[in-house]
């Protein structure tokens, strides 16, 4: 037995002189990396317009469900969210919704600090979720590429001018 | 060697259906060929290239369109051969070309034909680095969307518009790989059919407009099953709600009513019930009230008894429920007397004849109509009858050898032959173009003609083309012969069981004016309107459904159970709002006596009108289901007794999912933690839940079921899975019951009324896209349908001192004139829901001409 008391002395005592674990959090923030999976936001394109087309694969994406989107469509054609809500309530940060978005407008980026006292405060609109700039994705607009014009918008790269259905030369 | 043919697929014996091409036996056998051009409708064209598959002859492969090929006793096919599958999945990258990188904003994502079958074929990545073939849209309408970018080029559009529907102006344009699918200019689609396109379409050129801007992707809907209210026909919807509003009705496949296809009113027609024009709360004497006062106010009113106005619009359970409160002495049809003997006449007529239906005019030789705009009055019957104009055609190319699904063969083949099909109709038809007869005969001519037809058959004298159409009748394999309620006028109905009687082999098809008119008839009125009025003395109106304007009983006290704001409503002593068809479940008759169950289709709708009655006269616990209703019908009235099994009863187990297995966005709201917040609602009447919960797909029976759900395949295009065999009957048999059966015990028939012999003749005026003041309320059909007029011939106008546009009033009704040669002198056009509240001859000193403003 007293062998027993010896031997838990010594291993507590030798932590002594091992470096130090504590974080002083919240005094001091940690450095997280930019790929780091914590709060939610929408970003936007170069242009400043909504990337989010509501295409809704964010939502279906969700293991558990919290993310609700509602289309609604601009004059030119563009789809965006009327209203788009996510739960952090429920939300378990698996980063399914930013693989799913085939815009780029789902981000999830190393802010981890949600909590909250009340439920309702944890569920964000989308004046809560969008942000001002384009986040990690730089440079990328989905209507270039979308193959779907809207009003009034030039054929982008990769697309042809509008046929002739007149022209019968081959 | 057996009788019955067999090919072997990968190794695996099959047996097929002889005479059909091997991408049919194929689909029947349970292997989904995957395939874009050919549909179970419109048969083969081979424009796609993608149902290749490799078939093997004295041990030597090759590559053949299994919709292009027959199948063949003792074929042996290869789905699953590399070289098939390379070339299909060449196929998939080639048509990808050009098809826009776009399905997060097409609406057709995720029920995509296109979207399944490229991931089906494994193709992901694009290796063409050309720019993308560019098309301008047009607006095609308030119906539909057009996106011309994500056209794959496989003409099922302009072969349904064409070819099944009969329309003008869809057409084709352009050449070699610029082949534009659109009208000649920009406009709205005409045909009342157009709207089937957004489900023919299998990807996302055509869309439903009004669904795009309530949107919600598919797998986040709720779809429950439901029974169309726009006419008699009864075609089967699947009505889609997602946060308590109604966003999308599709087609439900029924083999023997409407097939693959529905009219747009009945498409678009059901969204009335999101509009503002629905009665939202209770009233007394137009003010609102708690729902409780009213039901107390109501209680008072029909304290010392009251008299019922049944509609042939609501269920049977609603108006079975109306009956057991008044009692049948007091049980009333919301139709003048006229029509409620029609009625009684068709019910007699159906009992004593073999009855057709659609599938059945949809496969007959020969056809007779007397008297009904098929087009207006019950649409999806016009187009089942436009496919009975192509019976010599499609019999023609059968005797040159030419298979029946190689379509444009056929059409090629057929020569343009018109199957031997007479109108005989007042006014000039829709159909008139592919009938092979159209003949034009005074409104009250219509029945004598048809009487004629009958005395020709049986060898009697007749005049000369009522002898040839009798010729053409008695030659026929399987004639059928059409009437109704559509013209208004006594006596067709009988001229055509008249007909039936005469021809050994043909099937007779009556269309009331309703969705449930024949289950009203079936129940038993005490008459109609006028009757009503009779015998009404002092005593109040209970008016389910029925707006009283305009009719005998406009000055009685009312309580009205309505689910539109009418003039009724807001005059009524009490107005209590009920729940439209689309909100609670229900039981109604179509016009072939097939007793069909509609399913609430949104959790949160008023109350259902049964339930309403009980609560004002006890008649069922407060706990009480569908069931019970039913339970008590099939006691006290033993011809309706069917009526209970055309649908799984409430408590069957397991119950049926209304909700995909991937609905999303369910927690976004809940506040982690609190259950009963995140508890679905219950549907008590269903046997369905408000849930991803319960049976799903395959595993529900077709009277519950919302549609296929196969692993793999999310679009309408996957249809023909769920069938017992192509455009046949669904696996587990078509939902409904026939509750019409030969030599039947029938209901007391109101006594028809004597019409005034005097005046001008009234024909009803059908309207495709509106028969019913509900259908000028929902958004998209609104803008569809056409203005209401009231037509005279020209010199009839004169006389009365009216002329082009002037405006006249007649029954209470402003109505700008429309003078039309085509209208027989003596005659006077209306619309048909106003024609139905005067009587069949008016005086034209009832027309009162006003002056302009």
């Amino acid at each position: 037995m007293i062998r027993g008391i010896i031997q838990s002395l010594w291993e507590v005592g030798s932590k002594l002189w091992e470096p130090k674990y504590t974080a002083n959090y919240p005094e001091v923030k940690p450095e997280l990396p930019a790929r780091y999976r914590a709060r939610i936001i929408l970003s936007r394109d170069p242009d400043g317009a909504e990337r989010c087309v509501a295409c809704n694969l964010c939502a279906v994406a969700c293991p558990v469900d919290c993310i609700d989107v509602v289309k609604a469509e601009a004059e030119d054609g563009r789809w965006y969210p009327e209203t788009f809500r996510i739960n952090f309530a429920r939300c378990i940060f698996c980063g399914y919704c930013e693989e799913a978005c085939p815009t780029a407008a789902i981000q999830l980026i190393p802010d981890f600090e949600l909590a909250d006292y009340a439920r309702s405060s944890l569920i964000y609109d989308k004046d809560d979720l969008l942000i001002a700039g384009e986040g990690k994705v730089p440079g990328y607009r989905y209507w270039d590429v979308a193959g779907k014009a809207l009003a009034g918008q030039a054929p982008r790269e990769g697309q042809s001018a509008a046929v002739d259905l007149k022209g019968l030369a081959p | 060697m057996s009788d019955t043919p067999k090919l072997r697929i990968d190794g695996r014996e099959v047996t097929f259906r002889p005479g059909v091409d091997l991408l049919t036996a194929c689909i029947e056998a349970g292997v989904m060929v995957p395939h874009f051009c050919w549909h179970g409708a419109l048969g083969s064209v081979g424009a796609c290239r993608l149902c290749a598959v490799t078939v093997t002859e004295n041990g030597r492969d090759r590559i053949e369109m299994s919709c292009m090929t027959p199948a063949t006793d003792g074929m042996e096919i290869k789905l699953r051969d590399p070289e098939s599958e390379d070339f299909r999945a060449r196929v998939i990258e080639w048509l990808m070309v050009n098809h826009p990188h776009d399905c997060a904003v097409c609406e057709a994502g995720g029920a995509c034909h296109l979207q399944d079958m490229t991931v089906a074929t494994g193709h992901h990545a694009r290796r063409a680095r050309f720019p993308k073939r560019t098309h301008r849209n047009q607006d095609l309408g308030p119906l539909l969307t057009h996106e011309m970018n994500r056209c794959i080029a496989c003409y099922r559009c302009t072969r349904f518009y064409r070819g099944y529907a009969g329309g003008r102006d869809l057409d084709v344009f352009g050449a070699h790989d610029n082949v534009y699918f659109g009208r000649a200019e920009d406009g709205v689609l005409e045909s009342p059919f157009a709207g089937n396109l957004a489900e023919v379409c299998p990807t996302g050129v055509f869309n439903d407009k009004g669904w795009s801007k309530g949107y919600a992707r598919p797998w986040d809907m709720m779809h429950s099953p439901s029974v169309c209210n726009g006419c008699s026909v009864g075609c089967n919807l699947t009505i889609s709600e997602r946060h308590g509003r109604i966003r999308r009705v599709e087609n439900r496949y029924h083999g023997a009513i409407n097939g693959f296809f529905l009219c747009d009113r009945g498409r678009f027609g059901p969204l009335w019930v999101e509009s503002d024009a629905r009665l939202a709360t209770p009233l007394i004497r137009g003010a609102e009230v708690t729902p409780n006062a009213a039901l107390a106010a109501a209680r008072e009113v029909i304290a010392q008894g009251a008299i019922g106005i049944a509609s042939p619009r609501a269920s049977l359970e609603a108006n079975y429920a109306l009956r057991r409160l008044v009692g049948a002495e007091r049980f009333f049809a919301g139709v003048p007397d006229a029509e409620a003997a029609q009625d009684a006449a068709i019910v007699a007529a159906l009992a004593s004849h073999p009855i057709a239906s659609l599938k059945d005019i949809e496969t007959a030789d020969a056809a007779l109509v007397l008297g009904e705009d098929l087009t207006g009055h019950a649409p999806r019957a016009a187009l089942a009858l436009r496919q009975t104009t192509r019976a010599a055609e499609r019999a023609l190319a059968a005797e040159k050898g030419v298979p029946h699904w190689l379509d444009n063969a056929v059409r090629v083949a057929g020569e343009g032959r018109r199957a031997a099909v007479t109108l005989v109709t007042p006014l000039a038809d829709a159909l008139d173009g592919v009938a092979a007869r159209a003949l034009r005969r005074d409104a009250d001519a219509v029945a004598a003609f048809g009487r004629a037809v009958a005395a020709a058959l049986r060898g009697e004298a007749a005049q000369d083309d009522a002898r040839a159409v009798a010729a053409e009748l008695a030659a026929a394999e399987a004639p059928v012969v059409i009437a109704g309620a559509g013209l208004g006028v006594a006596g067709t109905v009988e001229a055509a069981a008249e007909v039936v009687a005469a021809l050994p082999k043909a099937r007779l098809a009556l269309f009331p004016a309703e969705a449930n008119s024949l289950g009203l008839a079936l129940m038993g009125v005490a008459g109609g309107l006028e009757a009503a009025a009779q015998a009404r003395g002092a005593r109040p109106v209970i008016a389910l459904e029925t707006d009283l304007e305009g009719t005998p009983l406009a000055a009685a006290q009312v309580v009205a159970l309505e689910a539109l704001a009418t003039a009724t409503t807001a005059g009524a002593q009490v107005a209590l709002p009920v729940a439209s068809f689309a909100e609670a479940a229900g039981t109604f008759v179509n016009h072939e006596g097939r007793a069909q169950r509609a399913f609430a289709a949104r959790p949160d709708g008023p109350p259902a009108a049964w339930r309403v009655l009980s609560a004002l006269g006890g008649l069922w616990d407060a706990d009480a289901r569908v069931d019970d209703v039913l339970a008590r019908l099939a006691e006290d009235l033993p011809v309706l007794a069917g009526a209970a099994e055309a649908a799984p009863g409430s408590g069957t187990k397991p119950c049926a999912a209304r909700a995909p297995r991937r609905y999303s966005g369910r927690t976004a709201d809940d506040l982690a933690g609190r259950v009963p917040e995140g508890m679905p609602p219950v549907d008590p009447d269903g046997g369905l839940s408000w849930s991803m919960e319960g049976a799903q797909g395959a595993a529900v029976d077709p009277a519950r079921s919302s549609g296929p759900a196969e692993d793999g395949l999310h679009s309408p295009s996957a249809a023909c899975l769920a069938q017992a065999y192509v455009g046949g009957p669904l696996k587990g048999g078509d939902p409904g019951v026939r509750v019409i059966r030969p030599g039947m015990e029938l209901a007391r028939t109101p006594d028809a009324p004597a019409h005034p012999a005097e005046g001008l003749r009234v024909i009803p005026l059908h309207d495709p896209f509106a028969a019913h003041p509900s259908d000028r309320a929902g958004a998209p059909l609104a803008e569809r349908a056409g203005r209401p007029v009231m037509r005279l011939h020209p010199e009839d106008a004169a006389a009365l001192g009216l002329s082009e546009g002037a405006l006249a009033t007649v029954a209470g009704a402003r109505l700008p004139v429309v003078c039309d040669a085509g209208l027989p002198r003596g005659h006077v056009g209306l619309p048909a829901a106003l024609s139905r509240r005067v009587p069949a001859r008016i005086d034209a000193a009832h027309i009162t001409p006003e002056d302009v403003q």
